[in-house]
């Protein structure tokens, strides 16, 4: 069987589908819920890079690169409240995060 | 079955491995190490569709400094993992029930859309001839898009300014230099000729 967009997709979807269940399974350690998410928009790339490839057009490429920035951005975000949540409070527990009652 | 087929299976089932030991490893550390190894094979699927600029920053942008600073952080905070792994048996109906909705759902989805008889065939490169695929993306990245382009540098720039104005903290009882001060020193301020009285002192 040759390798062609579907094989691709596969991947992305099995990819997606890790992130997902992994966000829902460490429901209490907020830093694997993080990485989850980057595993999400991981499979949003392949995708985007497969369809690229698929299409002969580098506008997937393009919109790969902004999704990379957005992810380095949200991690880096992230990982910075997470850091001065655990100053404050000296937990990291999710289900502890109800300082402001929303 | 040609060389890049097989190295498609490769690196697609070591990503997929890794990934879900991401989300099942007991201890974050080896979380952030198994989603480092699923970058590297995520960047040689990059590197079989042809975009190579793409895989490189893969490489340099997550493995050198998102993997990195996930590891600083699971090395740096001090929490009781094992706590924060209790009620992952709990989850796990419900967990594997969402993933297994998503999975079907996208099953479908992909399984009921028919691609064009073109579909099949090997995925070649979007790059066009004669030029690098860095050069190509470059020849648009910075005519076509270059409002995009701008964007994602203000999204950077407020990532930078906010993880820096979060995480700075002043410190009371920290002794500065101040610069101005120590050169408006002279003789007046910092001498004093005192009258000591005999036999009395101070």
């Amino acid at each position: 069987m040759t390798i062609g967009l579907n094989q691709y997709l596969i991947v992305a979807a099995i990819l997606l589908t890790l992130g997902i269940a992994g966000i829902i399974l460490n429901r209490k350690n907020i830093i694997v819920i993080l990485m989850s998410v980057e595993l999400i928009l991981l499979a949003v790339n392949l995708n985007l890079v497969a369809f690229s490839s698929y299409l002969g057009d580098l506008t997937g490429q393009v919109f790969g690169l902004l999704i990379l920035t957005v992810a380095a951005a949200e991690s880096a975000i992230g990982l910075a409240i997470l850091v001065v949540y655990y100053r404050n409070r000296g937990t990291i527990a999710v289900e502890d995060i109800n300082m402001m009652k929303g | 079955m040609t060389a890049a087929d097989g190295f498609f299976y490769i690196f697609s089932a070591i990503c997929v491995a890794s990934a879900f030991m991401v989300i099942a490893a007991r201890n974050p550390v080896h979380s952030v190490l198994f989603l480092i190894l699923a970058f590297v094979n995520a960047a040689g699927l990059f590197m079989l569709l042809g975009a190579e600029f793409l895989a490189m920053i893969l490489i340099v942008v997550y493995v050198g400094a998102v993997a990195v600073l996930f590891l600083f952080v699971v090395m740096m905070l001090d929490v009781d993992f094992a706590v924060l792994k209790q009620g992952f048996l709990q989850y796990l109906p419900v967990g594997a029930l969402v993933g297994a909705v998503v999975l079907i759902e996208l099953v479908l989805v992909v399984g009921g859309w028919t691609l064009a008889p073109a579909g099949s065939r090997v995925l070649g490169s979007a790059t066009p001839a004669g030029i690098s695929n860095t050069a190509a993306l470059g020849r648009i990245l910075y005519t076509q898009y270059i409002y995009f382009f701008q964007a994602a540098g203000f999204i950077l720039l407020t990532a930078m300014i906010g993880s820096i104005v979060l995480t700075l903290r002043h410190k009371v009882g920290v002794k500065r230099q101040n610069i101005s001060e120590q050169n408006l020193r002279d003789r007046h301020k910092a001498v004093t000729l005192r009258k000591v009285p005999s036999r009395a002192g101070l």
